[in-house]
């Protein structure tokens, strides 16, 4: 487990000292969750054990609530995310076989992160963007009308930037 | 020299026998008086069919319509409007409903023209980011409206009049809901917006709140208004980062203008909005699981009654309304229930958002007068299938929904007439299937998310979904028996009919419908191994065919080295290493690989 940086636990505290003075503050669990995400990347354990502390919550709920929604992580995430869309208009137009090919590029499964921390792979229940299916995001850009073909590239021009650097 | 303002005369027999010719004579007069007849360029039209209220005279740009002129008329109309840019709004013929605005400026484009807008009516006119662009649109004007004439009662029944249903998909009286709501004692109560839109394929909610924002926030108030609420709740998915900025801003913009927050238009009326975010979930779409995450804790449902109506956020009373539906709002406040009823059909009022996508040409939201048929929106707004394939289904109501083969084309859409079609209007997705899609495949697809998404609180919707998804991943395997299909139906009513709540006991419809429609294509996969459709990769192998001219790009893009062969000579797949990834016939140029 990486050290946890002191300026971004305080950043949470008075986010959480704000959000508890506001009308039934203590119900604004999933906005503090969303914040820590936003300040690691992730959920750490150690942070969960800290919110608890000052919302007087169980970390046990707090656990709880964390793996109910998928938007959360548990694990820290890969430098470039690559959410696949799974929507029904993708899947349609071949989202399946698209996926199969960047777990095959990737040697993981859906959920994972490549050994050397470069890629993570996440299912998208719906990007919203139906019209390019079939489509991905990777950080937070939208890519579209792919084919296997054009992923593939895709995953080869990151691979490269990186090794540019 | 070029024109900038265009003055047309009707020329139709009526308005020029009421003096039109004489008009145009004294315009001409008056624009060569002001020194201004450069800039202006005068025409006629065909008759504009306003017959009564001749003669007409229309000036663009702005399309201002001026009716029952009389000569005395002109000289202000010129001063006043070409001159200043002021209309002369005395003059004006009543301003139409709302929703015409948006094909006076689109036009009757194919897409278009068998559109209805209404909920949708300010996006793409607008932009989303600035009030007083909603605001020139008779923004905010019902909300003004309903504070300064209407009792809380009148604003109940004229939403109980206009017939309007949720459009989240269950379709309940939404006037009802809020006399509910009003009933109950106590000065706290609560007004939430339902933007968690779940449903994979369907992106209605996110686009009418990225392109109007502002409609949704004047809907609650005036809800906040009728029912005695002074707190909303707007809870939308994570998932839609414009969106939430969007809303954030308009929020704030409204707060500027005292739109909202304490004592709006002096009116004596408080009420403010505040936003949560979801977190991927898609059984927080229902209700009660909604305000369970509303509150902090783990989205899962609980039964019925106490309604929302009674006891809802934080044990108070609360009404829920899905984004479309408090789009509708500000309309029927404006332009009158009367007038709104007269849209749909008997029982279904008004229009209905759909997302058009799958395999169409023209992907996208489409807003239909209820009772329009599928095949109209299929085929004259969404223009048919890409590569003159057949059409197999069209899916409805996402995961919750069902398939409609090519016989029920000419369904119109409506609550009743989807239902009994053995699909549902849902929130308004809507996917077109072609044949190159297998339906077996379809259903495991949707079974395979709601299995993934049952929150796991009743058995059988936890454990009922997950043996229907293994029963189809068997059949798709090619390792389906005999009373699979017998079993998936009695195993599907039987979750329909216990579930707690609305995902559970819609879960089966995909599986249901599909095995309705299309009960050849199960049997097939079963008894004869086939996949009609060459999806369900166990049942297909690849093959070459005499196209092959021996590139060799398929042998470079296989990742497992199954295809052999010599340059400039046919090659072969071996079927023991083959993946089928489907790699290949992406990369072939020439049509030379084939799944049989």
């Amino acid at each position: 487990m990486q050290t946890i940086e002191a300026g971004k636990i305080e950043e949470l505290r008075e986010f959480i000292a704000t959000i508890l003075k506001s009308d039934y503050g203590d119900s604004n669990l999933i906005s503090v969750l969303h914040k820590t995400q936003e300040l690691f990347g992730y959920l750490p354990r150690e942070v969960m054990d800290e919110i608890a502390q000052r919302m007087s919550l169980p970390t046990a709920h707090i656990w709880g609530v964390a793996t109910f929604y998928h938007y959360f992580n548990l694990t820290a995430p890969g430098k470039y995310v690559i959410s696949i869309c799974l929507g029904t208009a993708c899947y349609v137009k071949g989202a399946a076989e698209i996926l199969t090919v960047i777990e095959q590029e990737l040697g993981i499964k859906v959920g994972e992160t490549t050994e050397d921390k470069l890629f993570s792979l996440q299912p998208a229940r719906c990007l919203g963007a139906c019209g390019l299916a079939p489509v991905v995001m990777i950080n937070d850009k939208i890519y579209g009308d792919l084919t296997t073909v054009k992923i593939k590239k895709l995953i080869m021009d990151f691979r490269k930037s990186e090794q540019h650097k | 020299m070029a024109y900038d303002t265009i003055i047309t005369f009707c020329d139709g027999t009526r308005c020029m026998h009421t003096q039109g010719r004489a008009l145009q004579a004294v315009l001409e007069q008056e624009l060569e008086r002001c020194q201004i007849k450069d800039r202006v360029k005068i025409t006629l039209s065909g008759c504009l069919g306003m017959c009564d209220k001749g003669p007409i005279m229309v000036v663009n740009p702005g399309y201002t319509i001026y009716g029952n002129l009389q000569e005395s008329d002109i000289p202000e109309i010129v001063a006043e409007h070409i001159v200043k840019g002021n209309p002369v709004s005395r003059l004006v013929i009543q301003e139409d409903h709302l929703y015409n605005r948006f094909f006076r400026i689109f036009g009757d484009a194919k897409f278009f023209g068998k559109q209805m807008r209404i909920a949708l009516r300010n996006c793409g006119i607008i932009d989303p980011e600035n009030i007083d662009d909603y605001l020139a649109l008779n923004g905010y004007e019902a909300l003004a409206k309903v504070l300064t004439e209407m009792s809380p009662t009148e604003v109940i029944a004229e939403v109980k009049k206009s017939g309007l249903r949720g459009r989240g998909g269950a379709g309940f009286p939404t006037g009802l809901k809020w006399q509910f709501t009003a009933e109950q004692e106590g000065p706290d109560k609560f007004v939430i917006c339902n933007a968690d839109e779940g449903d994979p394929g369907a992106f209605m909610d996110r686009s009418a709140i990225e392109g109007d924002p502002h409609t949704v926030l004047e809907g609650m108030a005036i809800a906040g208004y009728a029912i005695g609420a002074k707190k909303g709740v707007i809870y939308i998915r994570a998932e839609y980062p414009l969106a939430i900025d969007r809303l954030y801003k308009a929020i704030n913009q409204a707060r500027k203008y005292n739109l909202l927050g304490d004592n709006i238009l002096e009116a004596g009326f408080d009420f403010d909005i505040e936003i949560r975010l979801g977190a991927g979930a898609f059984v927080c779409g229902e209700e009660t699981a909604l305000i369970h995450s509303i509150q902090g804790a783990r989205g899962m449902p609980r039964p019925r009654p106490p309604y929302p109506s009674v006891s809802g956020l934080f044990g108070k009373p609360t009404l829920i309304n899905n984004v479309e539906t408090w789009a509708n709002i500000p309309v029927i406040m404006l332009d009158g229930a009367e007038w709104f009823s007269t849209i749909g059909t008997e029982k279904s009022k008004g229009t209905k958002v759909f997302a058009l996508a799958g395999k169409v040409v023209n992907t996208g939201l489409v807003e239909v007068p209820m009772g329009t048929t599928l095949r109209q929106i299929v085929y004259d707004i969404g223009g048919g299938i890409p590569g003159n394939k057949k059409l197999k289904a069209i899916q409805t109501g996402g995961p919750s929904g069902g398939c409609l083969p090519e016989d029920y084309l000419d369904t119109p859409v409506d609550y009743e007439s989807l239902a009994a079609a053995g699909s549902i209007m849902g929130s308004g997705g809507m996917i077109v299937i072609d044949e190159a899609s297998c339906m077996v495949d379809i259903a495991k697809f949707f079974l395979e998310f709601t299995q993934n998404e049952s929150c796991g609180k009743c058995t059988p919707c936890r454990e009922g979904t997950k043996r229907m998804y293994e029963i189809l991943e068997r059949i798709t395997a090619g390792e389906g028996r005999d009373g699979d299909i017998e079993k998936l139906e009695r195993l599907g009513n039987m979750i329909k009919k216990s579930s707690l709540c609305g995902l559970g006991q819609s879960a089966p419809n995909p599986v249901l419908s599909t095995i309705k429609n299309f009960r050849e294509e199960y049997e097939e996969h079963i008894r004869e191994k086939k996949c009609r459709a060459g999806v369900c990769k166990e049942l297909i192998g690849y093959s070459v065919n005499d196209n092959c001219i021996g590139c060799g790009a398929c042998k470079k893009a296989c990742p497992v080295g199954a295809i052999t062969g010599k340059t400039k000579s046919k090659h072969e797949i071996d079927a023991e290493k083959c993946i089928k990834c489907g790699m290949c016939i992406a990369t072939c140029k020439f049509d030379a690989i084939i799944k049989a």
